[in-house]
């Protein structure tokens, strides 16, 4: 009988669940049982984080250091002189940055010293006038693509401009500008290394992975402690977050390049240097830039979160709007952000599908056509914002920067709105939240907390070993184990309730839509544009609709986390029904299917790796928004986390905690995908 | 073998190539003596066994096998594209072995071109571009490597589309584009691997005309990679017949279909055609100036070719060396008569 059921997977997981159950059941809920709940043997794990870097910082490798204010040599830790040289080299960037946009006087002061400055009023950086940017960015836009992307770019810009978000969005644009580049070279150069070196790949890859699917939050309590508070801690963090796609996509990349291409090159007497900069970059050239791409997106999405640590921008402005429920502010704000991202990811997606026309033979002026224009255009517009300051000389010059909320607003209207919405809605809108809340949430909870350990463990290991083995059981139960072995496991048992209602109904929605979207070419064109959209904006803004709807309740978060993890179950479903190839439709349509068999038999078996790998990011997506929830009072994981930010010691606590819900993206990733690898192989599809 | 040979480009001693961790450890425990089963059991893979050869200057040798019979990791042992396990493998006299990697650079930059199956043009580059790129990379000027490229166009046919990029461009033109780009150093080695298999058979009979006349122009020293038994006869001055890593048979095209050395090879050429493939001076007999005629043939036609005016004549012929016009030996008809229609089996 045993053999048998070795044999069928379901079966295996019939036994496992049987099993499981009976556990379930059976075990008495009894604190002292450590079948119950483990002894919290690791809760020493954020102590220790934090003694460690309490050493670094303060005690360990001290220095002399010249202290020019009090003339006198000072004992300070090499460490710290470390981050915080770090830390005042990536503000001057920031600040420079942000001064060419808004003008000022940090920048000069700090090259040429206080002194200057002090004596000289008059010195100072003068800001590009804002109708100099908008004309920036129609210039870019046009060269990129064509008139239509220069319309939309400069657009963007004018409303941000005549919104009253001027100096915020270029705030949060010059964090943007700063952080790209250093993480595209970052990137760069570590994918090639990695490209190169079968052991950095290695030792990248489980690295990559934690931090990929670590939530934004727990990055930024340690950075804190290294590195303080404000524009750079808020810099430092989206480097961390923003790198790791672009090592990935140069890897990968590098790797899709053909062997003969390589060969070529080599016979061509490339020396490594040559191979590198003139045949294996150029040849990736698309999958690299579709990495910057990326980047430009997690960067802006990371700065708003930023504001968490004091990075200046929209994303402060956002969180100070909702933390005083100013829902119509926040809203305003949030078309912004989404206005800006739009804008970013046309313009980087334009510049990676760019070809490059190597051969034409342009002379100097031809060359810097738009370089000169738009500098000509740009005195002209100095010119006419000087001009202009005697005209507005009792107020704000309108066309040189609109001041913070001078400008036009629609949050009266936004907040009539809400009212209208909360007035004709409410009772339906809270009918559904508290049926969803008891009924539902609120059941499942209470059965996901009277889980004993040993069962869930069970239950994760099982399926560990009839998917992939004795190595992925060991993968698994031991990522899940570091987890109960701390004193947060009730708080990650709620975490798992929400992601898995949160996936669940994201995964159906997603396969459904999917599915009816991929039978016509104009629906599935239109729904991939729809997750492109989706996809632009930061997860942040997926809050403010929701508690518009549902106010401050887990239902918000619910709505919010399956909004936003829809999406991928969606793409995915519908990029894997489209990769079935047309032999196999022909060959199903001669055998006389129906529109359902040839779902049921032909594209589902087909396509559903790719939708597992789809449910894969939906978790990712899912627990990421769960953490973000947070912000709007949920009682798991993300809110000690979120609670850490403000904790003079929560460094440790909110590392430990960010890498407890990267231990769980992890050891779903690792079920997923090696199940779909296998299914893959069996399919013939490698 | 005669290692003073100074008519041979590239010389093979006893090559190996087997992939798998300890390969070298494994080969040198069998003795140089490999069995393919029993590497395999020890996890390695047997690329090249034991393959010996010479080509001389001026002479194309097509390797010729089915995939997965090691024709292409030879190539790419003679390129050092990857490095041979053992044996010695000399270029111009020159150990290729021993060379560090900036000798091979030089190497490579002046002396060797190669052409890829899947042409492996850089698609970021134009035409004129690519074909350019190996003279860039050599360090010549900008002016100087776009005139040697112009040039290579015309040689190849694709005056016209010099600022097209590849993916603009049929995959004949392609190849067009891979092997001007591999002449344009002039090199004296020329290695082609498969050029042709991924054309249309169309494109691909008219590619190996315009290869045949572009090596008549040329005169280089060829390794040319194929698995099509057909190509190779086209082509060859002398064909190796690989199968798993051994080279099975190495000899002129004639004595291959007269004479296979294997069953393997032999499999081969019982469908060829002999009119198409044979000379007149593998059939022809001892020259007999008593019974001389007056119609003379050049020893180096293809049956086919001259068999109707042989047939017609009714007569021995006298065969006459192709470049000296000299009389070497004489033909009689029954032998063009039995090749026609004659017992195959021979």
């Amino acid at each position: 009988m045993f053999q048998n059921i070795s044999k069928s997977r379901p079966q295996q997981f019939g036994l496992l669940f049987l099993v499981f159950f009976i556990l379930y059941f059976f075990i008495p809920h009894n604190e002292g049982s450590w079948l119950w709940r483990l002894p919290p043997l690791l809760k020493d794990i954020p102590l220790m984080i934090n003694n460690l870097l309490d050493n670094l910082m303060f005690n360990w490798f001290k220095i002399q250091v010249w202290d020019p204010d009090w003339e006198m040599y000072e004992e300070k830790t090499l460490f710290r002189q470390i981050t915080r040289g770090i830390a005042s080299g990536v503000l001057f960037f920031i600040i420079f940055i942000r001064e060419v946009f808004l003008g000022g006087i940090q920048t000069i002061s700090a090259i040429t010293g206080d002194g200057l400055v002090k004596t000289f009023k008059w010195i100072y950086l003068p800001a590009l006038p804002w109708t100099a940017v908008v004309i920036g960015a129609f210039i870019i836009g046009y060269k990129l693509q064509g008139i239509y992307l220069g319309v939309v770019a400069s657009f963007g810009f004018l409303y941000v401009s005549i919104f009253g978000q001027w100096e915020p969005t270029m705030e949060t644009l010059s964090l943007v500008l700063f952080t790209a580049p250093v993480c595209f070279i970052l990137g760069l150069g570590l994918g090639i290394w990695g490209y190169f070196s079968k052991r950095v790949e290695a030792t990248l890859q489980p690295i990559l992975n934690v931090m990929q699917t670590m939530p934004h939050f727990s990055y930024l309590v340690p950075i804190i402690v290294l590195f303080g508070v404000g524009d750079h801690a808020g810099a430092i963090a989206t480097i961390i977050f923003a790198t790791p796609p672009m090592v990935r996509l140069t890897i990968l990349g590098l790797r899709k390049i053909s062997p003969d291409v390589v060969e070529s090159g080599l016979m061509s007497g490339c020396s490594k240097f040559q191979l590198l900069f003139r045949v294996l970059i150029p040849t990736a050239r698309r999958d690299i830039l579709i990495g910057v791409n990326q980047v430009i997106m997690q960067c802006l999405a990371m700065t708003t979160i930023a504001a968490f640590i004091g990075a200046k921008g929209l994303g402060f402005n956002l969180k100070v709007a909702l933390n005083s429920l100013k829902i119509g502010k926040a809203a305003e704000i949030g078309i912004c952000v989404v206005i800006i991202a739009v804008v970013l990811d046309k313009l980087s997606l334009a510049w990676a599908n760019k070809q490059k026309n190597y051969f034409a033979n342009l002379n100097f002026y031809q060359k810097n056509k738009s370089l000169l224009i738009f500098l000509i255009l740009t005195l002209l517009c100095g010119i006419i914002a000087y001009f202009s300051s005697f005209y507005f000389s009792n107020g704000f010059n309108y066309l040189y920067i609109i001041p913070f909320d001078k400008g036009l607003t629609i949050s009266p209207y936004l907040d009539a709105f809400i009212d209208w919405i909360w007035e004709t809605f409410f009772y339906y809108l809270n009918a559904f939240n508290v049926f969803l809340l008891t009924s539902v949430l609120g059941p499942m909870k209470q059965a996901y907390l009277n889980m004993p350990v040993i069962s869930t463990l069970f239950l994760v290991t099982g399926a560990g070993y009839i998917i992939g083995g004795i190595r992925s059981a060991i993968v698994v139960f031991s990522l899940i184990l570091f987890i109960a072995l701390s004193e947060y496991w009730d708080r990650a048992l709620i975490t798992l309730y929400m992601a898995t209602f949160a996936v669940g109904v994201s995964a159906f929605f997603g396969i459904i839509v999917g599915t009816l979207c991929a039978q016509r070419d104009f629906t599935t064109r239109s729904i991939l544009s729809i997750c492109d959209f989706f996809q632009t904006f930061p997860s942040f803004i997926y809050l403010i609709p929701v508690i518009l709807l549902f106010g401050i309740t887990d239902t918000s978060v619910m709505i919010a986390a399956i909004i936003y993890a829809s999406v991928p179950a969606t793409r995915y479903t519908v990029e894997g029904l489209k990769s079935v190839p047309m032999s196999l439709h022909d060959a199903g349509s001669m055998s006389g299917v129906s529109k359902f068999q040839r779902w049921t038999n032909i594209e589902l078996p087909l396509a559903f790796p790719h939708i597992m790998l789809g449910i894969n990011q939906t978790v990712i997506f899912a627990l990421f928004m769960i953490v973000l929830g947070a912000l709007i009072g949920t009682e798991d994981l993300g809110q000690i986390i979120m609670g850490c930010l403000s904790r003079p010691n929560g460094a440790g606590i909110g590392l430990t905690l960010g890498i407890f819900i990267s231990f769980i993206c992890l050891a779903v990733d690792n079920l997923i995908r090696t199940w779909a690898d296998e299914r893959k192989k069996m399919l013939g599809m490698e | 073998m005669n290692s003073n040979n100074l008519n041979s480009v590239i010389r093979c001693e006893s090559v190996y190539k087997i992939f798998g961790n300890n390969a070298k450890k494994l080969l040198e425990q069998s003795n140089n003596d490999v069995d393919a089963q029993k590497f395999q059991e020890a996890g390695c893979i047997v690329g090249v066994n034991d393959a010996s050869f010479e080509v001389s200057k001026g002479e194309m040798l097509v390797v010729m096998g089915l995939s997965g019979s090691g024709k292409s990791t030879l190539l790419r042992c003679v390129s050092r594209l990857t490095e041979a396990t053992a044996g010695k493998i000399y270029i111009d006299g020159e150990d290729l072995l021993q060379m560090n990697s900036k000798q091979l650079i030089e190497l490579r930059r002046n002396k060797m071109g190669m052409v890829f199956q899947s042409f492996a043009l850089l698609p970021h580059k134009t035409v004129l571009e690519n074909i350019a790129f190996p003279l860039q990379i050599k360090g010549s000027s900008t002016k100087e490597s776009i005139n040697k490229a112009i040039e290579m166009v015309e040689l190849v046919g694709l005056k016209g589309r010099e600022n097209y990029f590849p993916r603009e461009l049929s995959g004949g033109q392609q190849q067009r584009v891979g092997i001007a780009r591999s002449l344009a150093v002039e090199p004296d080695i020329w290695f082609l691997d498969e050029p042709f298999s991924a054309l249309d058979p169309l494109i691909r009979k008219e590619m190996q005309d315009e290869f045949l006349r572009l090596q008549d122009v040329l005169n280089k020293t060829i390794m040319f990679v194929t698995h099509d038994f057909d190509e190779a006869l086209r082509l060859a001055d002398r064909i190796a017949i690989m199968k798993d890593g051994i080279i099975e048979q190495l000899d002129t095209p004639d004595n291959i279909v007269l004479n296979p050395a294997t069953e393997y090879v032999r499999k081969f050429t019982q469908d060829v055609p002999r009119e198409k493939v044979l000379k007149i001076e593998s059939i022809m007999d001892d020259y007999d100036p008593n019974n001389s005629s007056s119609t003379k043939i050049p020893s180096n036609a293809i049956i086919e070719t001259v068999a109707e005016s042989v047939l017609e004549s009714n007569e021995t012929l006298t065969v006459i060396d192709n470049k000296t016009n000299q009389p070497i030996g004489s033909l009689n008809p029954s032998k063009v008569i039995k090749i026609l229609f004659g017992d195959k089996e021979n």
